[in-house]
């Protein structure tokens, strides 16, 4: 075929493909500026828009991560919180004791430790302290074990970080009760800390003396996950 | 008549399978709702990673040596843009009177677009994978590198399919390697011209009676 006109014609294609394979590759280096910019822009309208065309733009937008091979689901009628280990007094709880408690709202945002971010998202529960306070934790106690009933996602806290006003066993996001794919009925929040913390799918809180690391923490994630000090990320912290 | 050889449909093939691969446990990885059907985040996100990294294997199993010459042939014909392809790009191919080589100039485009896309894939999600030795913004940037790309990439690719579907010569030509005549007459008449011309010239300084045998035969 290297005849006729099909060879006369100005070679471009090769210069458009190398063009932008560079301006693609590039962006491994400028994206995240280019990221942070979209998230502010389209962040907010994409959060809002729910099931729209834009919730399929990838800005904005929880991703969904489960452990298990498929995702954990419990009715709230069947939902029970264990809370004990080294307290005085151990109890358990279902979904209606739990919103009988005094309840905060938090609007701050999500941040994964793989980058993506969602703004003002809408939390409701119940403070983790109050939680633990009410199982009058013992003088040894210094950090919590968090189980899910997916069997196999952990999480751990040192009861310090765990008593912030800004963690919180929610029941509530953008004001509705939590899905099972974002870790319904119950989950945690704690907003400082990247989204791998926030354990789904919460089952069962023990008191421990020391801090044993969860799931993701021995895939290789920092134990403590402050947002722009761990992990090597320099996010703004929420 | 023949329209890509054996390497040719194999290579198209091979890489339509490793896409489609990519494209399905990507849309599962990326999906809320896909991810909540299938769960297994692991194992999919394991076969994800393996399809990407064999993406560049069949590519480069194929360009080299004799079996690539076809293929090495028609990149250089899709690197080439004649005045006719800039008439049919300024008419969004409406222009009929145009007269189309082997491909049509949004073709050239596709394969330049979808090249460069497959490479910014492939190295963004090496960094996804391999984040170690990487600045954790570079990871942050190939995540979104890597999503917006796959949005486009996905449309690109759907495009492909929608006209390969509705031209169903077209479709035959990349199943089977041949195209009727009357087609190519019609859609490629400069292809089709050249493939005809009794007294075609000498291809990379010299084509030895073997090679015009085979381009004969074939």
């Amino acid at each position: 075929m290297r005849i006729l006109e099909d060879m006369d014609g100005t070679p471009v294609g090769r210069r458009v493909f190398l063009g932008l394979a560079a301006f693609g590759v590039s962006g491994i280096v400028w994206g995240s500026k280019a990221a942070g910019l979209m998230e502010r822009l389209l962040g907010p309208i994409t959060v809002k828009d729910g099931s729209g065309l834009l919730g399929l733009l990838p800005t904005g937008r929880f991703r969904i991560y489960s452990v298990v091979g498929s995702l954990p689901s419990r009715s709230t009628a069947d939902w029970r919180l264990d809370v004990g280990g080294l307290v005085g007094a151990p109890y358990t709880i279902g979904y209606d004791e739990l919103l009988a408690m005094p309840a905060v709202e938090l609007t701050k945002d999500f941040q994964c430790v793989t980058g993506w971010r969602v703004p003002d998202v809408k939390w409701k529960g119940v403070p983790l302290a109050e939680v633990l306070d009410r199982a009058r934790p013992q003088p040894g106690a210094t950090a919590l074990r968090l189980e899910s009933f997916d069997g196999a996602y952990t999480e751990s806290l040192t009861l310090d970080q765990a008593r912030r006003s800004d963690v919180i066993v929610a029941y509530q996001l953008d004001g509705k009760p939590i899905s099972s794919a974002h870790g319904g009925p119950v989950r945690l929040y704690v907003a400082p800390m990247y989204g791998y913390k926030s354990l789904k799918w919460l089952q069962r809180i023990s008191l421990v003396d020391k801090v044993a690391p969860g799931y993701w923490e021995d895939q290789g994630y920092d134990v403590d996950a402050w947002i722009g000090h761990s992990n090597g990320r320099s996010d703004t912290p929420v | 008549m023949q329209r890509f050889d054996r390497t040719e449909r194999w290579l198209h093939w091979a890489n339509a399978t490793l896409v489609g691969v990519l494209v399905a446990t990507g849309a599962v990885l990326y999906s809320g709702d896909l991810s909540s059907i299938f769960g297994r985040r692991a194992l999919i996100e394991q076969i994800h990673v393996i399809a990407g990294l064999c993406l560049p294997i069949p590519f480069l199993l194929a360009l080299p040596g004799r079996r690539g010459r076809a293929l090495r042939r028609d990149l250089n014909v899709l690197n080439r843009f004649s005045a006719d392809d800039v008439r049919w790009l300024r008419s969004r191919g409406r222009d009929h009177t145009v007269r189309l080589g082997k491909f049509n100039p949004g073709q050239k485009l596709n394969t330049a677009f979808v090249g460069a896309a497959l490479v910014t894939m492939l190295a963004t999600g090496l960094v996804l994978r391999f984040f170690g030795p990487f600045p954790l913004a570079w990871r942050t940037g190939a995540t979104f590198i890597h999503d917006w790309t796959a949005l486009a990439l996905g449309l690109a690719i759907a495009g492909h399919i929608a006209l390969a579907v509705g031209d169903p010569h077209a479709l035959r030509g990349m199943l089977r390697g041949t195209v009727p005549e009357s087609w190519a007459r019609r859609k490629r008449p400069r292809w089709y011209e050249a493939e005809h011309r009794p007294d075609r010239p000498p291809e990379d300084g010299g084509v030895s009676g073997r090679k015009i045998r085979e381009r004969a035969g074939s």
